[in-house]
């Protein structure tokens, strides 16, 4: 027994180790959800560090050190992500995580990285992940909150007082949904029709017949990602409904103008990121260069556009990297700090200045209200 | 003196649990283990439902939900102690199963997998959708059972995670010892008959119904125990646990160890649960690779690995 | 009333979907008892073979006719490795071999394929065609004409061949078939790939309403599964009817009670029907063999 149980260990720590090269000295663990119903986010996620970590290292490093990235794959099951979590820390002794794909990986990461004290970016949406402001979390997506103000705050300026919701039942449409009723009344808007979906699911168009009918309905936002809003797209426009419909940063991609088809997606407002938007960006924006450049050298590697959750992986790394060299080490609370002083950090989702109670760093300005015209973005303000 | 199965599967396993830790180069390993034993107590209840009672469930998740939300919710909401939270998860997963399994239990085959998924899929779809008091799908907090202040008292300095090694591994010792008990008891007998043919049972006098009745019941006790492990463990919780691919990891375990025998079921976890942990440098072939296993086993090994593997050796110094 | 057409032309529009997946498991159960759990990837293979070879170039006929005939390939591959050579298995080693085979094909979709979701055009364009106030997609009348047409095309072969008559033979009595001089293997690996081949139809013709990615095969299996047995399984009337019932009962449960119980009402109903009827709506009764 002891033999085998020696040889199955010896076997694992030995694959762990052929894995990656031993030079390097910065280890830097990272757990996304490859892999799952969490995938579409993970995978850009996972392709993005492996490029940047490569980049980095071909450019000699941070402070002359390389990083070694010990990259796992969740699956998208929290408790999954916590057991490479602690893995991470216990085992591949890592001076930081990046990761957590989805909000319920990232809540199960936490507990391990408060405990082991090192730094954690999040790449989750959630505003639980940053307030109450925990010592070594942070996060670089705008929160769902966020992206709810962002689109009240249009849908105040266009006039609209009543709105209808339909939200998937997945983590990301019910977080938005409560996050959205939480604001709503603030911007004097009234939600006058509550409708949900599956994330598998098919067809929505009974629950669109039933926001329809509301009376005096103004306007219906979709809080949800993967393929439910593209589905609801077009039930919309097969339902012939002409209200103003809003989606959320969830489908933020162009991906999500292809399965919901160029005309059923005309008039789709959403908040996205500069990501986005990339070749529209005026040469005077500031977050020009930065992501002009994530986009060619993710092209150039995997032929494909990255999309915006490739983005929170691309400022996660940035943060890190730019902590690292301002504070001159490695060491876990030393890089802490420093990524609590961030400031003027110019990401693909904003500009990140971070402070002592707020471990986001972003503001509604990172957020760009855009409108789908003829198969494209546009912005909207 | 010749050992019974009973006892070479206690002691196999008292062994494994106190000795291996010696060879744990980090906390990790204890953290492995741990994930080991919480699975190994919900694939003891499948040997008895499956394994002795030759019933098919496609639903124990939502067992091992109720006794996880039950550990997050009972607690703040009822007050009691975390402790206590397993004992009534238990009890409220062993009444659902009484209430819900003598209409199922007439079912047989395919009738009884799709009855328990589609039970299996209510929970989980409770536990998704009522918000406002599960918090939705990105999961909830869960107290913390002061595990490790009890060792500290006992004068035990243990780390969190290996405290929860040892505890978990005494649970599972315990889980096995009583499912050994109940196969040599009249209802591990009478379950057995009806494995076999339930009408040649129902002819000796067996209570068939009742029989079928107890093993579900006990079987969703432990998924419920398993899983209340794994929320305080975690301290926190999230719908995933009740999912439908977690009845079916719960299930294949047991089935590719062996679901025949307490020791070859939680030989099965132990595979399962580490088979992504050793594959992580293959990460994309994972799902090809954990697939095949499972095919080449059921085609292979009938009876599963362990016994196959056994008969293998036993041949061999015969 | 228009509220009311509209549900129910989306109960009918989902309730095909679940109508093709399920009929897809008939034929595989019928000879051979087997709930073929990876039914839900011929699904999926189905329309991703036709995403990736359109997208290679191929016009989507082809493609779809392509990937229809790899799926059938898939399918008594699947039949000849992993299958035939478990015969006599308990029925979990069966489930868990037709498990272990979905997740296999899963991987691999993943690894040949990518991750993220596709769809291509549907065959008639995406303008609804209104009904008394209502709407439904063209494709919407594709998916349900081609749920039909499987449906009486295996009620035919059931019904009114050798070869159908030949399956359910194997199926009640593989012995005595084969001593009636049945080629039971290769009745066994023609109802593989014919199966294969329907739900690959059923993927090819869901795509442009569900889209389709690596791992959509398991929620279509599920609800596929569901319907089966609601209808009683082997039976393609029950297939059907179990499809289009599902479908109705959720899109009026989303329509008048609340959209977030929608599965959980349809899950209730199939409980409720099973414990009325074990054998589902059109199942027959089976008399134990001691």
């Amino acid at each position: 027994m002891k033999l085998i149980h020696k040889f199955a260990l010896g076997a694992m720590t030995a694959m762990a180790f052929a894995a990656t090269p031993v030079l390097a000295e910065i280890r830097l663990g990272a757990t996304v959800s490859e892999t799952g119903p969490a995938a579409f986010l993970g995978d850009p996620e996972a392709k993005t560090l492996k490029l940047l970590v490569e980049k980095i290292n071909a450019a000699g490093g941070l402070n002359g050190e390389k990083i070694e990235l010990f990259l796992y794959d969740d699956g998208g099951d929290p408790n999954k992500a916590r057991t490479f979590a602690t893995r991470l820390v216990e085992d591949d002794e890592v001076q930081a995580i990046i990761g957590g794909t989805t909000t319920g990986t990232t809540m199960s990461i936490i507990p391990v990285a408060e405990e082991a004290k090192i730094p954690f970016i999040s790449l989750a949406g959630a505003i639980e992940i940053v307030k109450p402001v925990k010592e070594w979390v942070f996060k670089t997506p705008h929160t769902d909150r966020m992206a709810c103000e962002k689109i009240f705050t249009d849908m105040k300026k266009q006039g609209y007082t009543k709105i209808g919701l339909i939200s998937g039942t997945d983590g990301f449409g019910a977080s938005m949904r409560k996050q959205c009723l939480d604001v709503v009344a603030s911007y004097g808007i009234e939600i006058v029709g509550d409708e949900s979906y599956g994330p598998q699911d098919a067809d929505m168009t009974p629950q669109l017949t039933n926001l329809k009918g509301k009376p005096g309905i103004q306007a219906i936002m979709n809080p949800g990602f993967g393929q439910g809003p593209s589905i609801v797209t077009r039930n919309y426009a097969q339902l012939g409904i002409t209200l103003p419909f809003y989606q959320s940063h969830g489908v933020a991609s162009n991906g999500f103008i292809d399965l919901a088809g160029k005309k059923a997606a005309e008039g789709v407002r959403l908040p996205g990121t500069a990501l986005l938007v990339e070749s529209i960006l005026a040469d005077s924006d500031p977050q020009k260069p930065v992501v002009a450049a994530y986009v060619a050298d993710y092209k150039a590697k995997y032929n494909i556009a990255p999309t915006t959750f490739g983005g929170y992986a691309h400022d996660a790394l940035a943060i890190y990297a730019d902590a690292v060299k301002r504070a001159g080490s490695t060491e876990p609370k030393a890089v802490r700090d420093a990524i609590e002083a961030t400031k003027g950090l110019i990401g693909t989702t904003g500009i990140v200045t971070m402070s002592k109670d707020d471990h986001l760093g972003l503001d509604l300005s990172a957020f760009r209200m855009l409108e789908i015209r003829d198969g494209g973005w546009k912005l909207a303000e | 003196m010749r050992l019974s199965e009973k006892h070479w599967t206690l002691l196999i396993l008292i062994v494994l649990v106190a000795l291996t830790p010696f060879f744990f180069p980090s906390s990790y390993y204890f953290r492995v283990g741990s994930l080991i034993f919480i699975n190994g107590i919900a694939v003891t209840g499948i040997v008895i439902l499956t394994g002795y009672a030759g019933q098919i469930s496609l639903g124990h998740a939502g067992f091992a939900g109720i006794g996880a939300y039950t550990c997050a919710l009972a607690p703040v909401h009822l007050g009691i102690h975390p402790a206590l939270a397993v004992v009534l998860g238990a009890a409220i997963s062993g009444a659902l199963a009484w209430l819900v399994g003598r209409p199922i239990l007439r079912l047989k085959g395919y009738y009884l997998a799709v009855a328990s998924l589609g039970l299996g899929i209510l929970v989980s779809m409770l536990l998704t959708n009522e918000a406002w008091l599960t918090r939705g799908p990105d999961g909830i907090d869960v107290p913390d059972p002061g595990l490790r202040d009890l060792f500290r008292a006992m004068g035990l300095g243990f780390s969190a995670t290996e405290a929860w090694y040892v505890f978990n591994g005494f649970m599972l010792i315990v889980g096995a010892w009583l499912a050994l008990n109940l196969y040599d008891s009249p209802t591990g007998r009478a379950l057995r008959a009806l494995h076999g043919s339930e009408i040649a049972a129902r002819t000796v006098g067996v209570d068939v119904a009742g029989a079928k009745l107890t093993a579900l019941v006990i079987s969703a006790v432990y998924a419920s125990v398993s899983g209340s492990l794994l929320a305080l463990q975690n301290k926190f919780i999230t719908p995933d646990v009740s999912g439908y691919m977690h009845s079916i990891e719960i299930v294949t375990m047991a089935v590719l160890g062996g679901a025949g025998s307490v020791l070859g079921a939680i030989f099965g976890a132990g595979i399962l649960t580490m088979l992504p942990q050793v594959l992580t440098v293959f990460a994309e072939y994972e799902q090809i690779l954990l697939g095949l296993v499972m095919m080449l086993v059921m085609i292979f090994m009938r009876e599963g690995l362990l016994p196959s593997v056994l008969r293998l050796v036993r041949g061999r110094g015969e | 009333m228009p509220e009311l057409m509209q549900f129910l032309l989306s109960g009918v529009t989902v309730g095909a979907v679940y109508a093709l997946v399920a009929l897809g498991f008939t034929i595989i159960y019928n000879a051979s008892d087997v709930v073929n759990f990876a039914q839900g990837e011929f699904v999926m293979l189905g329309g991703m073979i036709t995403v990736f070879a359109h997208m290679a170039g191929l016009p989507l006929p082809l493609s779809a006719l392509i990937a229809v005939g790899a799926t059938a390939a898939f399918g008594v591959a699947l039949n000849k490795l992993a299958i035939e050579p478990a015969r006599g298995a308990p029925v979990v080693s069966l489930i868990i071999i037709t498990i272990g085979a979905s997740i296999f094909i899963r991987g691999a979709t993943q690894l040949v394929f990518d991750k993220q979701i596709h769809r291509f055009p549907a065959i008639s364009g995406d303008d609804p065609i209104h009904v008394l106030g209502a709407t439904i997609l063209p494709q919407s009348l594709w998916i349900i004409a081609g749920a039909v047409a499987i449906f009486i095309g295996l009620w035919l072969f059931f019904t009114r061949t050798l070869i159908g008559r030949a399956v359910l033979a194997t199926s009640n009595n593989r012995l005595a078939a084969q001593l009636v001089g049945i080629n039971t293997n290769w009745i066994m690996t023609l109802s593989f790939a014919v199966s294969a081949a329907i739900g690959a139809i059923a993927g090819v013709l869901v795509t442009p309403v569900t889209m389709i990615g690596y791992d959509f095969g398991i929620s279509l299996a599920l609800k596929g599964f569901a319907a089966a047995m609601l209808g009683g399984m082997g039976n393609p009337k029950g297939a059907f009817a179990g499809g289009i019932l599902l479908g109705l009962i959720e899109a009026l449960t989303a329509g008048y009670i609340s959209s977030q119980y929608k599965d959980a009402a349809a899950f209730i109903i199939i409980l409720a029907v099973l414990f009325a009827m074990p054998q589902g709506l059109f199942g027959k009764k089976s008399t134990d063999r001691v």
